[in-house]
C-alpha cells in the first residue's frame, strides 16, 4: 500500500527551509545536502586514501580541513575518517555511490538524516560564532573545518569564506535547539 | 590549561573529558589473565605526586582519545600522543 499524502518536512519541521536575518547576517536552513561518513578500515588506510582521491578528484582533506568541491565535498572528522557531502537531488543514494567507489577499504555510513545544516552568510560571522563556540573564527581560512560544541551539541563548522560564509552541521534531533542558539547569538551580537 | 593536540594544535582543556590513568590501555589478555590481574586492571591505580600518563577524550573536538603526560603537582603537560598510536606501539589493535 502506498501513501500519497505525506509531505516532506525540513529538520526544523517546516515545509520550506527557514531563513532568519539579523542586521546583515542571514542564517539559512539547508535541506539539499546528502551526507555519508567514511572510516578507513584497519590496514586499508592507504588503499582507502587512494580510492577516495579518485572519487573526490583531489586528496582527502587533512586534520581540520575540508575539500570544498563539486560534485563531492569532504570534511576531515578524525584520523582516517571523513564526511562526504553532495547535492541531495542528484546524490540521494550517496552512501551507495561512495561505498561502490571505496569497496572494502572503508566502512561507509549513511548520514543524511542524522544532521541538520545551517549556512551563515553576510557580515558579522565572527562576533556571532565567538558567542557560540570556542573555535577561533578570526583565524579560519576558506577550507578550514572544525568539530566543536555549540549549545552543548557536537557540531561541525566549515569555513567557506572567512569574510562572509560558513556552514554549521549539527545533530538533526536537536535542530531546534541549535537554530535557537544561532539566532539568539545573532540577535545578541549584531 | 592548554592541551596541545597532536593533530589540531593547542586546545583549551575545557574541550576535553578526563578519564584517568593511561594504564587502562593495558587490558590483560583474557586467555591468560588471572583474577588478580583483572582486579589490578580494574581497581588498582598509582597516585603519583609528579608525572602521570592519563587518558583524555576530545569530546568538544575531533573525538580522539589522547595519552597526556601531566605533572600532577604543577599541571605541566610534557607530552600529548594519540592513544591509538600508543596502543598500536604496544602491539594492540591487531
Amino acid at each position: 500500500m502506498s501513501v500519497h499524502d505525506l509531505e516532506p518536512i525540513t529538520a526544523l519541521g517546516g515545509a520550506a527551509p527557514q531563513v532568519d536575518t539579523v542586521a546583515g547576517l542571514t542564517c539559512t536552513e539547508v535541506t539539499d545536502l546528502a551526507l555519508a561518513s567514511v572510516a578507513a578500515r584497519l590496514g586499508q588506510e592507504k588503499a582507502c586514501a587512494k580510492k577516495l582521491k579518485a572519487l573526490l578528484g583531489d586528496a582527502a582533506p587533512g586534520p581540520g580541513k575540508a575539500l570544498l568541491a563539486a560534485p563531492f565535498s569532504a570534511m576531515w572528522m578524525g584520523p582516517d575518517q571523513w564526511m562526504i557531502g553532495a547535492d541531495f537531488a542528484t546524490h540521494e543514494d550517496l552512501e551507495v555511490q561512495v561505498k561502490t567507489a571505496l569497496r572494502s577499504t572503508a566502512s561507509v555510513t549513511e548520514q543524511t538524516d542524522g544532521w541538520c545544516c545551517f549556512d551563515l552568510s553576510g557580515d558579522g560571522i565572527a562576533p556571532v560564532m565567538e558567542l557560540l563556540c570556542p573555535v577561533n573564527m578570526r583565524s579560519l581560512q576558506s577550507g578550514d573545518a572544525q568539530r566543536t560544541q555549540i549549545h552543548h551539541l557536537g557540531c561541525f563548522v566549515v569555513c567557506g569564506d572567512p569574510d562572509g560564509f560558513i556552514r554549521i552541521l549539527g545533530p538533526r534531533a536537536s535542530a531546534g535547539s541549535l537554530h535557537h542558539a544561532i539566532v539568539t547569538a545573532m540577535q545578541s551580537a549584531l | 590549561m592548554i592541551i596541545n593536540h597532536p593533530l589540531l594544535g593547542p586546545r583549551d582543556s575545557a574541550e576535553f573529558v578526563y578519564l584517568g590513568d593511561a594504564s587502562l590501555i593495558d587490558r590483560p589478555d583474557p586467555e591468560t589473565a588471572t583474577a588478580e590481574d583483572w582486579h589490578a586492571y580494574g581497581y588498582l591505580r598509582d597516585n603519583p605526586a609528579g608525572e602521570l600518563r592519563e587518558l583524555w577524550f576530545h569530546e568538544g573536538g575531533d573525538r580522539s582519545w589522547l595519552v597526556v603526560t601531566r605533572n600532577t603537582l604543577t599541571h605541566e603537560i610534557t607530552s600529548v600522543e594519540m592513544a591509538r598510536d600508543v596502543a598500536r606501539a604496544q602491539g594492540r589493535s591487531k
